[in-house]
């Protein structure tokens, strides 16, 4: 069997704060090979930004962080120095930012920017870079790509820019790709474009994809793994298909259900909602932390909770399949 | 059906034109952002007003508000026309909630203050009877009395949106604008707001303007719903009849682009290439020509009219029984 390209084990990321230890991020494991993509889905505060970041390298100096093993391509990211992180980023693994609006460098054009991390990763002379950065923005169906060389980032509408985001990530080739709500600021027909693009150019690059997003369509749409997050646990993993068909977390199931659904849902009636809000992770953190707005919650939640894997399906629940028998029964 | 009684809200022929300076010695040019536009809302009913950024939808929400004047047109409230009533009466008929509850409220004011403002304003009952009415609307918006003393920073986003919705209600309006209300938020907290919305309109026989790019929640929450285009209603229908049996090829698109949470699907390909059009140099014709699979000679040369559908219009040459391309499908 091919080994996965990234493999991460027990990654836990800490926050020293004012009350104690924010435990954003709480041992999560996934791997990921060569031509997929994961989709991380989950709600604000969950730590799917953070893991991100963690992968990239770009945490806080505050933010401590430890891993069983977090390896890309047989590196040891847990033991590489910054000078060997700055050699994998941009180069063999690559971020596309949420917000257009503040990631690129106002006071640069497009096309130094675009150029940068091809001169300083590769040995092409600028004639060089300069072609490819025209060929990636005609890719990204940027017209006149030529002239937005020399044009600055305020001078291109918010879909332009998340394209020149998504061509400089691209640059290099990169062999992973990690997309943190790229399309959410877009309108849909754009989104829709954007998606369809990072799908094929991944497919024809053999590229790997981390898309973190809260957006369940775009999930179901592009995803070859689901990893659905909620207060710094993965409470939920499997094929896209296994999670959207068969969701066992009650939290899985609870997203699912504040959808209206074109088709299914009728117009206007009540839809599901997950009451309460997201616990605290300050401080000693036990038991299932999705307890206080779970439905099938009874005492034995606050103990340990076994995962139960079936296949490539997974998931954290004191409840043999999540109680998802009980609430269809009702349905 | 007998008489119909009296829209509660009507656009007629409303065009909204700025001048725009294209650099610094640049003359002025005109940018039609609302072009002609003539809208009919029964009381009581939802029109979703969906469109990509730039088309004029929120533009037009100003208009209703009162915070632009139309170039051209009328708008009437209850066959009034808004511009013969002060901005005072108007304010009392007609309110908004905006999209951002982070930056749509006073972080130095408190919850009380923000939600009684408009009563203050108005000189609407004194301090008891503003404390009274403040607890009885946040309790109507699902908010504990106790927050009335907080301050936005110390509540989550759902919260802020309920402070919104309690703030513009508070003064019994009859039509709320909605402009993207739950496109910050969470999944789990916009299935509350859009709850909660359905619920006020039912309880208190409200009309909305429901702005939002999101198709799905457009067609759980509209009655109505108007397709936008470079400033124009390219399309407008009962909900039902738009998404089962759309016409203009743009709403067609639109609809297409929707992902909805069905794994296997793929990202749908809307064939409409990437640009949306420079509203400063609108296409010739039809402005959807340079964008339509279906388009021919005759789109580009001609502007098409309005046809009426049942219960709604449509702007296209391919239903234009007079018109070269039908194809004799209408229904």
């Amino acid at each position: 069997m091919e080994n996965p390209l990234l493999s991460v084990r027990n990654l836990t990321l800490d926050i020293p704060v004012g009350g104690g230890i924010l435990h954003a991020v709480r041992g999560i494991d996934f791997d990921l090979k060569r031509g997929e993509t994961l989709c991380i889905v989950g709600e604000s505060g969950s730590g799917k930004s953070l893991t991100s970041l963690a992968l990239m390298g770009l945490l806080g100096k505050t933010i401590k962080r430890s891993a069983d093993e977090m390896t890309f391509d047989g590196i040891d990211l847990t033991r590489a120095n910054a000078r060997t992180m700055r050699s994998l980023r941009g180069a063999r693994m690559a971020m596309i930012f949420q917000e257009p609006m503040t990631s690129l460098n106002p006071a640069y054009t497009i096309g130094d920017q675009l150029t940068e991390a091809l001169l300083l990763h590769k040995s092409v002379g600028k004639d060089a870079a300069r072609a490819r950065a025209i060929e990636l923005l005609e890719k990204v169906g940027i017209t006149a790509a030529a002239s937005r060389l020399s044009q600055y980032p305020h001078q291109l509408s918010g879909g332009l820019r998340q394209r020149v985001m998504i061509a400089m990530a691209l640059m290099c080739e990169p062999e992973l790709i990690i997309a943190d709500e790229p399309t959410t600021a877009l309108d849909v027909t754009i989104q829709a474009q954007i998606l369809r693009l990072l799908y094929d150019l991944g497919r024809e690059m053999n590229m790997a994809m981390i898309l973190i997003t809260h957006d369940l369509g775009v999930v179901a749409r592009v995803a070859d793994k689901v990893a659905v997050m909620y207060a710094g646990e993965l409470v939920e993993t499997g094929s896209a298909t296994e999670v959207f068909n068969t969701p066992s977390h009650p939290y899985t199931r609870g997203l699912l259900r504040c959808i209206p659904l074109p088709g299914k849902t009728e117009r206007g009636s009540t839809l599901g909602t997950i009451p309460g809000i997201v616990p605290s992770l300050i401080g000693d953190v036990a038991g299932c932390a999705f307890r206080t707005r779970c439905p099938h919650a009874t005492l034995a939640c606050r103990g340990d909770i076994p995962r139960h894997i079936t296949g490539g399906h997974a998931f954290r629940c004191i409840h043999a399949d999540g109680k998802r028998h009980a609430e269809e029964a009702t349905a | 059906m007998t008489t119909a009684p009296a829209p509660i809200l009507e656009l007629r022929g409303v065009t909204k034109t700025y001048r725009v300076k294209q650099g610094l010695f640049g003359t002025p040019r005109p940018l039609t952002a609302v072009n002609d536009v003539s809208i009919s809302l029964p009381r009581g009913e939802v029109l979703g007003l969906v469109g990509e950024s730039g088309c004029g939808k929120s533009t037009l929400a100003k208009i209703l508000l009162g915070l632009e004047s139309p170039t051209a047109g009328q708008v009437l409230v209850e066959g009034q026309e808004i511009g013969a009533q002060d901005r005072m009466t108007l304010a009392r008929r007609i309110q908004p909630i905006f999209q951002d509850p982070y930056s749509s409220l006073n972080p130095r004011k408190s919850i009380f203050d923000i939600v009684s403002l408009p009563l203050r304003v108005h000189r609407i009952g004194d301090a008891a009877s503003w404390d009274k009415e403040v607890r009885k609307i946040l309790d109507i918006v699902g908010l504990p009395a106790r927050v009335m003393n907080t301050f936005p920073s110390q509540m989550s986003g759902g919260q802020r949106q309920r402070v919104a919705i309690a703030r513009a209600l508070i003064m019994k309006p009859e039509i709320v604008i909605c402009d993207e209300p739950t496109s910050a938020l969470d999944v789990s907290v916009q299935s509350q707001i859009l709850n909660l919305l359905g619920d006020l309109r039912r309880e208190f026989g409200l009309t909305y303007l429901f702005i939002s790019h999101d198709l799905a929640v457009v067609e759980h929450l509209a009655t109505r719903v108007a397709v936008m285009y470079l400033g124009r209603i390219v399309e407008e229908a009962e909900v039902g009849g738009l998404f089962d049996h759309a016409r203009h090829p743009y709403t067609q698109a639109l609809l297409k682009s929707v992902l909805t949470p069905e794994p296997g699907l793929g990202v749908p390909d809307t064939q409409l290439g990437m640009a949306y059009p420079n509203p400063i140099d609108p296409p010739s014709g039809c402005h959807f020509h340079p964008r339509c699979p279906k388009a021919t000679a005759f789109c580009k040369a001609t502007a098409p009219r309005a046809l009426p559908t049942p219960l709604g219009h449509v702007e296209c040459h391919l239903h234009d029984p007079q018109g070269p391309m039908f194809i004799g499908k209408e229904g």
